[in-house]
């Protein structure tokens, strides 16, 4: 039970202004993926039954190895953004959106890294 | 966390049945949402037949016929019953909208009519609004100016006037934020579709010298971007507005005066 007025309720800690950011790389993000997602699929097509040493080869090419480490950044940090929104809105007690939403951060940038380091290693012949 | 079930004491039972009249021949069943905070019961569907040939062709007219000649303790707000006062709001076979602009035409079967959803029942069809008006309030709904008050009236052009056009409608009925998800999980801090409809409404006013401030009230993950473009908000506005649209270009003012 709280006595506080409905107004008082509402107005609460005030605005974080904040949030466009977010909406703002959200998007940005979202763009980018659209003509690097095209450009996965076309070369995985391309590559349909491919060895492994031919494959290497191509991400081996840095034109390729360029584009699938922007895709790795934007597709982590555009899935840590949707995530974090879906946290926000169906995670309501405080412990388990700081929970949740750590874990959210740190197995994204786990991920991109991992991600990023395994294309660094082909590109640089490792 | 989103409930998926309603809590026991909200679960909806059998009520009782209302048969029509002996001798009506055009009889049309209402299903209609009853709970009473007054006796500890749960909620009920009471079903009531309505002679179509003695009532009104809106679905309003059956719930006043009803309350007025069969079951007076059936409670629900009206007043205008023209579509003007937005008191009737109420969800009629799935889709929230004004019990006297919907017409019984305009609906399949049965009619089942419960209260605005995923608000708080003061009873029977009447949602608790305090906190929707709570939020209208906290948007400032009124003209804020620093210049000093002209002799006459504020001027503004037909173009800036042409701009509030699909914003000055709005009567307030909260159909298209009951009937927002975001605004059912969240309504605690996400203003919902109506009240962003109108703090667009002020934002767009040309006459109005508080535009950064009102921006600034609304930058906030919550109170603004909880709108995921659901489009809920449009399908139920019994006035044809489009708060999903209002949303978007308060949106791209933020992000234009970063730019």
């Amino acid at each position: 039970m709280s006595l506080r007025t409905p107004l008082g309720k509402v107005r609460g800690l005030g605005s974080a202004k904040d949030g466009t950011q977010h909406f703002w790389v959200q998007r940005v993000s979202a763009v980018a993926l659209i003509p690097l997602t095209i450009w996965l699929v076309a070369e995985l097509v391309c590559l349909t039954g491919a060895g492994r040493d031919e494959v290497l080869d191509w991400l081996g090419n840095p034109i390729q190895a360029i584009l699938m480490l922007l895709l790795v950044v934007a597709g982590f940090y555009h899935l840590k953004l949707g995530i974090q929104v879906i946290l926000e809105d169906y995670v309501h007690s405080e412990g388990a959106r700081l929970a949740t939403s750590l874990m959210n951060i740190f197995v994204c940038f786990a991920g991109g890294a991992v991600s990023v380091f395994a294309v660094l290693k082909i590109a640089f012949g490792g | 966390m989103v409930e998926f079930f309603l809590p026991k004491n909200s679960k909806v039972g059998k009520g009782k049945t209302y048969k029509a009249p002996a001798g009506a021949t055009r009889v049309r069943k209402f299903e209609v949402y009853r709970w009473n905070p007054d006796d500890g019961q749960n909620p009920r569907t009471d079903i009531y037949e309505v002679d179509l040939d003695k009532c009104g062709p809106m679905v309003l007219d059956a719930l006043i016929k009803i309350k007025n000649e069969v079951d007076s303790t059936l409670t629900f707000r009206r007043s205008c019953r023209e579509g003007i006062c937005g008191s009737c709001a109420m969800n009629i076979n799935g889709k929230n909208g004004l019990a006297c602009t919907t017409g019984m035409d305009e609906v399949k079967g049965d009619v089942k009519i419960t209260p605005l959803p995923h608000m708080e029942v003061v009873k029977d069809l009447v949602p608790d609004l305090t906190n929707f008006y709570a939020q209208y309030a906290s948007i400032e709904p009124w003209l804020k100016t620093e210049s000093p008050a002209p002799d006459r009236e504020r001027l503004q052009t037909e173009d800036d006037r042409r701009k509030m056009d699909g914003l000055y409608e709005c009567i307030l009925c909260a159909c298209c934020s009951a009937s927002c998800p975001s605004y059912w999980w969240n309504q605690d801090r996400y203003l919902g579709p109506a009240i962003l409809l109108q703090a667009y409404r002020w934002i767009a006013d040309s006459r109005d010298e508080h535009t950064g401030e009102r921006l600034d009230n609304l930058e906030d993950p919550f109170r603004l971007y909880r709108c995921h473009t659901i489009m809920n908000c449009a399908h139920a506005c019994p006035k044809g507005l489009n708060p999903a649209k209002a949303i978007a270009e308060i949106k791209k003012l933020m992000v234009e005066r970063r730019a």
